[in-house]
């Protein structure tokens, strides 16, 4: 099993961004990928610094794509997505604007915000030049069972999201900027100040959601500690890890020794809890009956 | 066509004594005659309920002092009148006018529902599905009332016109120009070119 | 313009041809479509008779078949798109890749659309859609402003169908994947977005917590209205705020932007509401129908008279005006 660090799904500052691929770079994650997924506004803060983190990951042996945004509608966007072929690199898909300016053929890979729900669907992008398929955070063990038998066959390997704040829906609003009063066009960048997302609470002040900009996430961590065995056996070959705040080196050595063995399912979610106080996690899109379900090991009802 | 919450008419409380102290057993086998005829009539609306037509349902108008409980029973529906709360799955409060208005489709359910004229408890997906079924049966009560013969017709008949005496409820399907054939033909539409 | 109309059963598909729709959309009782409420949709032989109706009233008929096929289930929506073009329907609204792919190999004289849940929001996407799959009418996400629409038709070949009242999803639509984390259903997945199911509503001390799988997103005291509890609808807190954190619980009302959507080369307008009943829908094609008419002769629009049928709550234009965002 390998595993993926997924694009960093929110906006730190430039150093902090650049410090966590210089630090990947030593860590045992099989490959990267990075670039914007969520807001176009939040490129330019960091993207010279691109080329040197792709360079340092290269280096130390690691596979590397560049990211689509999640949503693509400026003229401005449309550009930047259409650059990232000519960046020497494989390029993730995230939004299906990607995949009209890649040339035909081309290989790329395809990311957990672009649909893969059935066989049909992956047929056609494997047809395409889909190589890679980090499948939607939604589907259950079941429908990632059917889907990696039918990748086999395809020749596409099959990655499942194994740790983080799961992404739910992307927006044309910016919720950071319309809690801050400001409309999108003048956002302050409000986000910068949640590295990790704003905790979003109910009514009863339960935490439930986190807001990233346009983007809403889960407030749980998603993790597929206890899933891991069943997704070896379904034919998963990688997990992806998506950036958070912490010690996120220390979070993939954890997953590395889930991998090796000398971890087990408790062992690895005792552990992630101990890294990062308060954190909830859930892996009820995979097992449970809704996606904020815990199993905590038990098996699926 | 949707008014205003305070236009809902409520039934004047005097006229709520006869249900307050009258047997009810009578009315029950009435409604229960009408019930069936009407799934006869439509079967489309019980059919349409599906998964949910073994619910049982209660219909309480909040301004009379009893409910109706409808058991739809795949087709052989039966229905009594209750003093009291009554026991159910899902439960449809508000005015009598509301609910009979939500039958001709004289008020959109959602409306109602935002507006809080209506109140859903229990199952609320089988509310829904009733309430779903029963638009698509473009039911008039008042015309099912007259296909109805013999001795259980006649304490419905009375009830229903004091009821439109008293709450200028919408008894029938309101007229909107729908349903008649020159309201269709000055809509008549040329088919899109595509 | 064309006017774009929901019916949810065979009653709403009458009362809309009859009140002047130009076209139909609707969908089979199933969960091959984004509407799967319980009483809701058409059987095949419903779907046959509503399609025979309309035709015969020189209105015309979409089937949506516009969720994502389960793995291992793809059969069902094969047989959806199969069964939609047997009852004579004048074209499908896909949003799968590969639904997409199976309908233009399978059926290839059945018109394809491409659903809002696809969310293609730009010409480059769109006319991916339209090269590879031959899609010839895109709805657009309600996530973009009346010039970027006016762009789009620029760069593009596909007809573009807009919405223009009712319910308004803020999140692009089909990338939404909250109320399958709160509820284990979803928009996607099994065509229902905030469940019926999963919504319970706990009168206390006089006020009335709207809950969706558990959490409590309204609070509303007496009196006041009552929103059903969908998710990006709801009220949360955040920082030092409590709110309408997403959307207020407004609905959207453009009636008053149809000039401008057409200088902008929008084909269609579409009306949201497979949920609500044949009056309502009644209601809303008529005065839709009246707003087209006047601006095809060059009329001004008749005054609006929608607000009230609105969620009991206020219209807005939603992402039409760029400040929304």
């Amino acid at each position: 099993m390998d595993l993926t660090v997924g694009p960093n799904q929110f906006f730190w500052k430039a150093d902090a961004w650049a410090q966590l691929y210089e630090t990947l770079a030593a860590e045992p994650v099989d490959r990267v990928v990075l670039g914007e997924l969520v807001c176009s506004k939040r490129a330019p803060f960091y993207q010279a610094r691109i080329p040197e983190a792709i360079e340092t990951l290269l280096a130390a042996g690691k596979e590397v794509a560049l990211t689509s945004l999640a949503l693509v509608t400026l003229k401005r966007e449309r550009k930047m997505t259409a650059e990232l072929a000519e960046m020497g690199v494989a390029v993730e898909v995230n939004d299906l604007t990607a995949l009209a300016h890649l040339p035909e053929g081309a290989p790329f890979w395809v990311g957990p915000l672009v649909n893969v729900y059935n066989e049909g669907t992956l047929a056609w992008l494997a047809a395409r030049g889909a190589r890679r398929v980090c499948l939607p955070p939604e589907l259950t063990l079941d429908s990632v069972r059917v889907l990696t038998a039918a990748a086999r066959d395809l020749g596409v390997a099959i990655e499942v999201w194994g740790h983080g704040r799961v992404p739910l829906a992307i927006s044309g609003r910016c919720y950071h900027a319309r809690l801050h009063g400001r409309t999108k066009d003048n956002c302050q960048f409000a986000c910068e100040d949640d590295p990790d997302g704003l905790d979003v609470r109910t009514m009863d002040d339960q935490p439930f959601l986190a807001m990233n900009g346009v983007q809403t996430l889960s407030h749980t961590h998603a993790s597929a500690a206890h899933q891991y065995g069943a997704l070896v056996e379904a034919g998963v070959t990688a997990l992806r890890l998506s950036p958070q705040t912490g010690d996120f080196a220390a979070l993939c050595r954890a997953w590395r020794a889930r991998i090796d063995g000398a971890l087990d399912g408790a062992g690895l979610a005792a552990k992630l809890e101990a890294q990062a106080p308060g954190v909830r996690l859930s892996d009820g899109f995979l097992t449970g009956a809704r996606g904020v379900d815990w199993s905590g090991g038990r098996p699926a009802a | 066509m949707t008014p205003p919450t305070s236009t809902i008419a409520t039934f004047p409380a005097p006229l709520t004594l006869p249900l307050r102290v009258l047997p009810l057993a009578p009315l029950s086998l009435s409604m229960t005659a009408l019930t069936r005829s009407i799934a006869r009539r439509h079967p489309g609306l019980f059919r349409r309920l599906g998964p949910y037509a073994d619910r049982r349902f209660i219909l309480d108008p909040t301004d009379l002092p009893v409910v109706i409980a409808l058991e739809p029973r795949a087709g052989a529906p039966r229905l009594s009148v209750l003093r009291g709360r009554g026991e159910g799955d899902a439960r449809i409060a508000g005015p009598l006018a509301a609910l009979i208005g939500l039958v001709h489709g004289a008020y959109d359910g959602d409306a109602l529902f935002f507006s809080r004229d209506l109140v859903i408890e229990g199952d609320t997906e089988a509310a829904l599905a009733l309430r779903n079924a029963v638009d698509d049966a473009e039911l008039d009560l008042a015309r099912e009332v007259e296909t109805l013969s013999g001795p259980l017709a006649r304490p419905l008949r009375r009830l229903i016109d004091l009821a439109e005496r008293r709450t200028g409820a919408p008894l029938s399907r309101p007229d909107n120009g729908l349903y008649d054939d020159a309201g269709e033909m000055s809509q008549r539409t040329e088919m899109p070119q595509w | 313009m064309e006017i774009v109309c929901p019916a949810g059963t065979p009653a709403s598909l009458r009362a809309a041809v009859k009140a002047g729709a130009h076209t139909i959309y609707c969908g089979f009782a199933d969960e091959t479509n984004a509407r799967n409420f319980p009483g809701l949709n058409f059987d095949r032989a419903e779907m046959r008779d509503g399609i025979a109706f309309a035709h015969a009233r020189g209105a015309k008929v979409l089937v949506a078949i516009n969720t994502f096929p389960r793995a291992g289930g793809e059969a069902t929506w094969h047989a959806a798109i199969a069964d939609a073009e047997a009852a004579g329907a004048d074209a499908v609204i896909l949003a799968d890749l590969g639904l997409l792919d199976r309908a233009a190999r399978h059926h290839p004289g059945l018109r394809r659309h491409l659903s809002v849940q696809a969310a293609a929001a730009n010409a480059d996407m769109i006319n991916l859609y339209a090269d590879t799959f031959g899609v010839k009418r895109v709805v657009l996400p309600r996530v973009l402003s009346v010039p970027e629409i006016a762009a789009i038709n620029a760069e593009t070949q596909v007809e573009t169908e807009v919405f223009v009242f009712g319910g308004l999803c803020v999140m692009a639509e089909g990338r939404c994947s909250l109320s399958s984390y709160a509820t284990g259903k979803s928009p996607n997945m099994n065509g229902v977005c905030s469940p019926a199911s999963h919504v319970e509503y706990v009168e206390e001390n006089g006020t009335l917590d709207a809950r969706l799988g558990g959490y409590t997103i309204h609070r509303a005291a007496r009196g006041e209205p009552a929103p059903y509890p969908t998710l990006c609808k709801g009220c949360f807190g955040a920082g030092e705020k409590t709110g309408h954190l997403f959307e207020d619980p407004v609905s959207l009302n453009a009636e008053q932007l149809i000039p401008q959507l057409e200088k902008a080369g929008v084909t269609a307008l579409k009306i949201e509401g497979r949920q609500r009943s044949s009056s309502y829908v009644a209601q809303v094609v008529r005065n839709f129908r009246a707003a087209v008419d006047a601006v095809a002769a060059g009329r001004p629009l008749p005054a609006g008279m929608l607000a009230r049928l609105s969620e009991g709550q206020a219209g807005t234009t939603g992402a039409y005006r760029k400040t929304w965002r």
